[in-house]
């Protein structure tokens, strides 16, 4: 009797997990693995993984691999590119065998609940929150300009701005949403938003290894950038922007999408005139994973932070490619509770204390998710008690308000 | 062994409900609808039942707009066939009507378990079960948390107020008003559920006429009213907070 096949009979790998490896882009390269386990030394939860992606890849050659998927040690992994970006031989580990293996898991349905609840939420209201479809323009009230929607304008317009999950319904989020609508207001840029026809882009979902949920999301999203006239997609969203970017075109949705942050440096000459001394302050920049890392995009943010009168910029010890993710990527923003008892320690924790090790009056952000996490741990780091978050957008507003 | 389970959709509430025009009925313009959750529970236990002893699980639900995901969604779960009952559902159909319905078609079926939620949310009504215990002549145990099966026999975990249980065996068949599944809802990939989508098939059954003798009638469906001693406080959460604060000092709350 084989005793391991008989006790975890639904854990055996799916006939399709070896060709699915290898359909990524260079997913061969998996075969060159020289087991140098650099991977696993930069993986920010690498240390208290059962599995960190270098000991997989041992796994797999040695058919072993049920192992892995019995541990629930990839839930750990939050899509953050730190390993993939460092592999000598260029293996894609993160779009690769990181996600393939939720993938696996999630087909099997053996995933943890609260992110059970954020995937049902996304397939039932369009957005991982739970929040009603309806009200996804509900963030527009209480301003005092209107943000018209493609519904009403009924014309051609410049820009699709894809406002995206937490800058719609998030609290915290909301504050730079709208920061960013002043800032788009100034430069006189023609925009308009889907409201109730945006979903969401489902990339931090497929990262989490639901793929089916990615791709019915993003059919609904092509589907409603297909009803409009317009000529580019904004969104100050690296995990949208990543999806529509790189992912979407595999499904034969094209678009051009810019992030908010090369935008509107872009167009920095016009904005310029209109900014304000801020005060002397001492700012550094988190680097999102999915703004660099995945896309390569440093500069843009820097050069807009730079531009503000009064910001000193300064950089924490892990920058640009190098950048420590804040936990929330890959399903982590809705894996916070078991994190914490796998950890007992937030990854968001870690960057707070390094942007107080470098003396910072701000921690300067480009990623929704961002503000409340890093928000949260700041209460939970010694010496942060003074350290302001604000997104890059919610600085330059600050600066544009000094005008007024 | 054949489980039978009851399945039905409720309004969801993410949106705020409202009357319609006649003052006895849910405005359904902007209403979504939801699988009932405790039918998921109920969905749930059947499936981990049919897991645990191979048993054949049937999802049986009124022919309602959505009414094919929930079926699908059970399929790619484990259910082993699916029934929906089509009818006019729009003029209101009480409890009582959708149970002389039902239960011609359950006895076609001939389970030796048929699991319901114990309530659903948009009448919190909790008759089904015991109307169809009655018509069927079956005994019934509402608020079951646990089910084991053996041969001939079921034992059910029922919930008291106050915290406590009590194991309850039972010949079969019995009908089960399901609490709480054993393990929470499982999380189905919409890929699978798109799969079964294409291999899965709905069985259609027809309801006929509905008879809903015997069951009230709504005068007036309304919003809540603030009764004459309540106070509303509104504005701003800080404002709330702040009024609250001031009420509680002169109040003289420490
Ligand atoms: C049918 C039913 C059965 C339930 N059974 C259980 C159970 O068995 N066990 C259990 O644990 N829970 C149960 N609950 C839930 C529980 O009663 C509530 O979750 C709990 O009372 C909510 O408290 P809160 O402070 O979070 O509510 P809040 O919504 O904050 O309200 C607290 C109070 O403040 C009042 N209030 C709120 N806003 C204002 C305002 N602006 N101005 C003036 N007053 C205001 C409200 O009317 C309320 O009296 C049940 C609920 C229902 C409806
Ligand atoms: S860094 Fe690349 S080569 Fe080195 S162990 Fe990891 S996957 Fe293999
Ligand atoms: S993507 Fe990031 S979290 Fe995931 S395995 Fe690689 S380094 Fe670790």
């Amino acid at each position: 009797m084989t005793a391991t096949a008989a006790q975890a009979p639904h854990l055996s790998l799916s006939d399709t997990f070896y060709t699915s490896l290898f359909e990524v882009e260079n997913g061969e390269r998996i075969r060159a693995c020289l087991q140098c386990g650099t991977c696993s030394g930069v993986c920010p939860f690498g240390y208290l993984m059962g599995f960190p992606p270098g000991r997989m890849i041992a796994y797999l050659r040695a058919e072993r691999f049920e192992n892995v998927l019995e541990s629930d040690s990839v839930w750990m992994c939050v899509s953050c590119y730190a390993c993939t970006t460092v592999c000598p031989k260029e293996i894609p580990l993160t779009l690769g065998l990181m996600t393939r293996t939720k993938e696996e898991l999630l087909l099997a349905g053996n995933v943890p609940t609260e992110l059970q609840d954020a995937l049902m939420n996304s397939q039932r209201y369009g957005n991982p929150l739970g929040e009603s479809p309806r009200k996804r323009a509900a963030w527009t009230k209480g301003l005092d300009f209107d943000i018209p929607t493609f519904k009403e304008a009924k014309r051609p317009v410049d820009v699709l701005w894809f406002v995206s999950d937490y800058p719609s319904y998030h609290p915290r989020v909301q504050l730079t949403t709208k920061a960013m609508a002043k800032i788009l207001r100034v430069l006189g840029v023609d925009f308009a938003i889907l409201g109730p026809e945006e979903n969401s882009d489902g990339d931090s979902q497929r990262l989490a290894g639901e793929r089916g949920l990615f791709e019915m999301l993003a059919e609904k999203n092509g589907k409603a950038f297909g009803k409009y006239e317009f000529n580019e997609i904004i969104t100050s969203d690296p995990h949208a922007f990543n999806a529509i970017k790189n992912e979407y075109p595999k499904l034969g949705i094209n678009f051009p999408v810019q992030h908010f942050t090369e935008f509107v440096a872009n167009r920095l000459d016009e904005l310029k005139p209109h900014l304000r001394d801020i005060g002397e302050q001492r700012v550094t920049y988190h680097d999102p994973c999915y703004l660099g890392r995945a896309n390569d995009i440093f500069d843009a943010p820097r050069k807009l932070l730079d531009a503000i009168p009064g910001v000193e910029l300064v950089e924490m010890s892990h920058n640009r490619n190098n950048s420590l993710c804040c936990g929330g990527g890959g399903g982590g923003m809705w894996l916070d509770g078991f994190q914490w008892e796998k950890a007992h320690v937030r990854l968001s924790e870690w960057r707070i204390q390094e942007a107080v090790n470098v003396n910072a009056d701000i921690l300067a952000v480009a990623c929704p998710y961002e503000p409340p996490r890093f928000e949260d741990a700041a209460k939970m780091v010694q010496g942060a008690g003074r350290l302001m978050v604000k997104d890059i957008a919610e600085l330059l507003a600050d600066s544009l308000e000094m005008e007024e | 062994m054949n489980i039978v389970v009851l399945a039905k959709l409720v309004p969801d509430l993410v949106e705020e409900l409202e009357i319609d025009d006649s003052g006895i009925a849910l405005d359904m313009t902007w209403l979504r609808l939801i699988i009932n959750e405790l039918d998921d529970h109920a969905i749930e236990e059947a499936i981990l039942l049919k897991e645990r002893t191979g048993a054949n699980v049937t999802v049986l639900a009124p022919d309602i707009e959505g009414v094919d995901d929930i079926l699908f969604t059970a399929a790619a779960k484990g259910a082993d066939r699916l029934i929906k009952i089509v009818g006019d559902y729009e003029s209101g159909v009480n409890n009582l009507g959708l149970a002389r319905v039902l239960t011609p078609v359950i006895k076609d079926l001939q389970p030796d378990l048929i699991l319901a939620g114990v309530e659903a949310h948009e009448d919190l009504d909790g008759s089904i079960g015991p109307l169809l215990a009655g018509y069927l002549d079956l005994p019934f145990i509402g608020y079951v948390a646990s089910i084991e099966l053996e041969e001939g026999k079921a034992t059910a975990t029922k919930e008291y107020p106050g915290g406590l249980s009590a194991e309850m065996e039972v010949a079969l068949p019995v009908v089960l008003g399901i609490q709480v599944a054993d393990e929470p809802p499982r999380y189905v990939a919409v890929s699978k559920v798109r799969q079964a989508m294409k291999t899965a098939e709905i069985e259609e059954l027809e309801a006929g006429d509905f008879d809903l003798s015997g069951g009230p009638t709504i005068d007036r469906m309304y919003q809540p009213e603030v009764g004459e001693s309540a106070t509303i406080i509104d504005g701003s959460l800080d404002d709330i907070a702040d009024s609250l604060i001031g009420i509680f000092k002169e109040l003289g709350v420490q």
